[in-house]
């Protein structure tokens, strides 16, 4: 095993068998299969209970059948159904067989999920989950109240400090170090900031683990915590790798007006209904058979169309309401304590007398670091890069196509988390540290280096305002090639103001100033990128729902995107050329997404 | 309001028609308030850098705020618009994730749970780092003392053999440690805590919040060991039952409650 540290000018070394990118669900499910067999470092910018795995609420998908008849393989429909058929469905196999066992392994360590009356795990139901192939909806996700990943994360933070996993928190890592060896991409390391102290750490490990999570901030109503943004996806593609299906960024129906805050499906699972402005339960029009418990994608657009008509609520008629009044104060408490809590807090309203005024959120990043199912990072369409890992919201397997199902994230990070460490551990075994590069902390230090000393008059909020905004006005629930543009052409601008950044604290110590201006940079790369590649796709499909293309073209889409970056310095033009990558197929034809 | 039709498939409970109609009625009343208007707020922040401050010092900043947004908002905006040197930390903006537990006039809170409208705001409003764990910059401390007392309550499950699918436990004994499960770490109990303040020995609040949640868990075998941690010096005993762990919790665990069943189980055993 290897452990060891040291410093050579001013910048501390470490070795480590594996090294894990990320604290949250996927990070830590991975850091507990590894940490036993091999020595492992988890590094997170946050404290590992932190982590936005905490906010999630309504549940964890897995044909348990505890309460009623259910399968994986029915589970698997609904997933590919869901996914609008860009889901590679034999990825989606093996989340929904490998689900069971992973709610299992959350059990008997210790998550308190809710019971049924004979003492096993309880299930509720969720948006597209139905019972066989869509004839109704089922009963599939395991809950522990409304705070079900505040409960997987706590577990899997219990685990940890069981395994005595080592942690480096508020650790910003903020390059990934590769060599050449004989032609082929090698993963070296990462290297890491040290908030408390300005310091710059080389990890170097035989295996790498990116566990980041999404990038909801590149959108100004979002449920993303501030400290999404994505940075290991942007790290990832400014090493040259390709990200996948970046244009399918998915908006969950039911933020709190105004705010973005979620409020769980797991509402509309336990019988709360959407209504616009008279009162009608429009969702009856637009999905007869599953109404309210249709996917995302459809229920979003549903909303905005009522809005878009004109029968939204509210003194600007710009949002729809979440009717929980019937399901009665023990439900609400009991079930839905949290969410019942956020609507009282932060709008002042009270679900168990009043509904909620709600507007869809930017809520979850389909796309991301292309892996296959073993968890490993892929250069290209096929070719694999040896010793490097993503897991959870940040990879993109796919297991969620062109919009995930509620639930089935949880169940991702769990599933491909575990195979991310076992495989990252096996690889540990057998390889050998791939040597370090000299400049191995080059890129940081002159990263840093030129936001700090930069004399530029721009402000790091301005910016990424902007950037919130033009996103949300252009690249939000409906697109057109004109909004599209429209974006792109503000996306352009900023990224010429961003070199001139003026960072205001020049001092060591948690510099929260110069670490969100580097977020910032991130936030601008992927923005870009969810951009271009809507715009290349001129179809609708799932969350990517083109106004000037509206129906889906099987023809000529059925393939993912894979965005590359040829070129793109900071302050400079990125230059992204756009390929396609094969849906890989086993027993689901397409078919109209009708529910 | 459009007739619903309840079909086989439809499982969704209907609320009954005047219940919806009263509902309306309700939320019409509610959509014809005027716009709200952003109005004067005096910040004034415990500011320190060790890097340039020999102490800590007073700072007042004033931003224009609306009533229901919270104080993390006016901090932010403190920080983006006034001075990014400010320091704190901060996630998830709706509490839960922990991250923002701050002084804010005398008392423990969540920067992101308290709102503007919770103040006297003809008042300065002042925030402060919590006390009793190291001053770090600004609204930051050191948590490692905080997560050590944590991690020496053995907070994990223990339990043996492994059972073939699920544990079983009933909707009681699952509903009996409920209420510890709901803690995010977030130190505002502990740090509110005289006791702490004077002994930062003291395991403090958090961790027993955080032993209870396994005493008392049914499916749990180390309960005893657990207790005979928190038996120590500097354990449940020292607590003084001043409740002011109770007030600061932001997710209303009853902390002093949970502290009292922990004291209780060492007198007399555990009850599940
Ligand atoms: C409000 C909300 C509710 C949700 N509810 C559900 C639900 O009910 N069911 C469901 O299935 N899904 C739900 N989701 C989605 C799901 O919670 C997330 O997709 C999932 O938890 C992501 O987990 P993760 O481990 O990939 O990332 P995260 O939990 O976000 O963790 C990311 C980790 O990466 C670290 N990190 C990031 N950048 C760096 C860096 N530069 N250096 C070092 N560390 C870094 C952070 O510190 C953090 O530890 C919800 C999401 C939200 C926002
Ligand atoms: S018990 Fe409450 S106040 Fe204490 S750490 Fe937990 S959540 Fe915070
Ligand atoms: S920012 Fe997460 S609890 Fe306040």
């Amino acid at each position: 095993m290897a452990d060891q540290s040291s410093v050579t000018d001013g910048i501390h070394y470490h070795q480590h068998d594996v090294v894990i990118v990320g604290a949250g669900g996927a990070g830590m499910r991975a850091a507990i299969e590894s940490a036993p067999k091999a020595s492992t470092a988890v590094i997170t910018k946050l404290y590992p209970t932190r982590s936005h795995t905490g906010a999630a609420q309504g549940g964890m998908a897995a044909a348990l059948a505890n309460v009623e008849e259910d399968s994986n393989e029915w589970h698997t429909y609904d997933t590919v159904k869901g996914g609008d058929y860009l889901t590679d469905q034999d990825s989606a196999e093996i989340l929904t067989r490998e689900a069971i066992d992973a709610v299992y392994d959350l059990e008997n360590m210790g998550l308190p999920f809710n019971r049924t009356p004979e003492g096993k795990i309880d299930q509720r139901r969720f948006g597209g989950h139905t019972r066989d192939h869509g004839k109704a909806p089922v009963r599939r996700a395991c809950y522990a109240a409304d705070r079900t990943g505040h409960m997987i994360l706590q577990t899997l933070y219990q685990n940890c400090v069981k395994h005595g996993v080592q942690f480096f928190n508020e650790f910003y890592v903020l390059d990934l170090v590769m060599a050449e060896i004989d032609g082929v991409k090698r993963v070296s390391g990462v290297v890491a900031y040290e908030l408390a102290t300005g310091e710059i750490h080389v990890f170097q490990g035989k295996s790498v683990i990116f566990a980041t999570g999404g990038f909801g901030k590149i959108y100004k109503t979002t449920s993303n915590a501030h400290t999404l943004t994505g940075d290991g996806v942007g790290i990832v593609w400014r090493k040259g790798l390709p990200l996948e299906d970046m244009e399918f960024y998915q908006f969950h129906p039911t933020g709190l007006a105004g705010l973005g805050i979620l409020l769980t499906e797991g509402a509309r699972g336990e019988g709360a209904i959407l209504r616009n402005a008279s009162g009608e339960r429009f969702m009856e029009r637009y999905a007869p058979t599953i109404k309210d418990l249709a996917p995302r994608d459809i229920v979003a657009r549903s909303m905005v169309q009522e809005v878009l008509d004109g029968r939204g609520a509210g003194p600007h008629k710009d949002y729809v309401y979440l009717d929980c009044t019937h399901l009665g104060a023990e439900v609400l408490e009991t079930k839905l304590p949290d969410i019942t809590e956020f609507a009282r807090t932060y709008l002042g309203v009270d679900p168990v007398t009043e509904r909620v005024p709600v507007y869809p959120t930017a809520h979850y990043a389909m796309g991301g670091i292309p892996t296959n199912n073993d968890a490993e990072v892929l250069a290209d369409n096929e070719t694999v890069v040896p010793g490097l890992y993503a897991a959870g919201e940040c990879a993109c397997v796919s297991v969620h196509g062109a919009n995930r199902l509620g639930t089935n994230s949880l169940l991702d990070i769990n599933v491909f988390g575990k195979r991310a460490g076992n495989n990252a551990v096996a690889y540990a075994q057998t390889a050998d540290f791939v040597d370090l590069p000299a400049d191995a902390a080059d890129g940081v230090v002159k990263l840093l280096a030129q936001l700090r000393e930069g004399t530029g008059t721009e402000n790091v909020a301005e910016i990424r305002k902007a950037l919130q905004e033009t996103m949300d006005r252009n690249a939000q629930v409906f697109r057109t090639d004109e909004t599209l543009q429209t974006a792109l052409a503000d996306i352009a601008v900023l990224r010429t103001r961003y070199p001139n950044v003026r960072i205001h604290d020049r001092g060591r110590r948690f510099n929260t100033d110069l670490l969100e201006a580097v977020e910032l940079g991130f936030l601008l790369d992927l923005a870009e990128i969810v951009v271009v590649s809507a715009i290349n796709r001129k179809e609708s499909r799932g969350a990517h729902m083109r106004d000037d293309y509206p129906t889906r073209d099987d023809e000529n889409y059925m393939q993912h995107t894979m965005a590359y970056r040829t070129a793109g310095d900071i302050g400079l033009p990125q230059e992204i050329r756009l390929d396609w990558k094969p849906v890989r197929f086993t027993h689901y034809e397409p078919q109209e997404r009708k529910y | 309001m459009a007739a619903t039709q309840i079909t086989d498939n439809d499982t969704t409970p209907e609320p009954v028609d005047s219940a919806a109609e009263a509902a309306d009625r309700q939320v019409q009343a509610a959509d014809a308030i005027e716009e709200p208007q952003s109005f004067p707020v005096t910040v004034i922040v415990r500011r320190y850098d060790p890097e340039i401050d020999d102490e800590p010092r007073w700072v007042d900043y004033d931003v224009q705020m609306f009533a229901t947004e919270r104080i993390l908002d006016a901090l932010h905006r403190i920080k983006w618009e006034q001075d990014p040197s400010l320091a704190f930390r901060r996630s998830c903006a709706h509490g839960v994730c922990g991250s923002d537990a701050m002084r804010i006039n005398g008392k423990n809170r969540l920067a992101c749970k308290a709102l503007v409208k919770d103040f006297d705001t003809s008042k300065p409003i002042y925030v402060e780092a919590i006390k009793g764990l190291p001053l770090e910059k600004d609204l930051i401390v050191d948590m490692e003392p905080f997560f050590d007392s944590f991690r020496e309550i053995q907070p994990f499950l223990q339990a043996t053999g492994k059972p073939e699918k699920e544990r079983h436990q009933t909707i009681a004994q699952r509903e009996r440690f409920d209420d510890t499960t709901k803690c995010i770490l977030c130190a505002a109990c502990t740090t509110s805590c005289p006791v702490f303040w004077t002994d930062g020995q003291y395991f403090g609040p958090a961790a027993i919040v955080n032993a209870h949640r396994f005493i008392f868990d049914s499916r749990d075998e180390a309960s005893q060991v657990r207790l005979d941690i928190l038996n120590d010096r500097e354990g449940v005993w020292r607590c003084r039952t001043t409740f002011n762990c109770t007030d600061a919790c932001p997710r209303g665990i009853q902390v002093t409650k949970a502290i009292a069943e922990v004291k209780q189980a060492m007198m007399t055993g555990v009850k599940l």
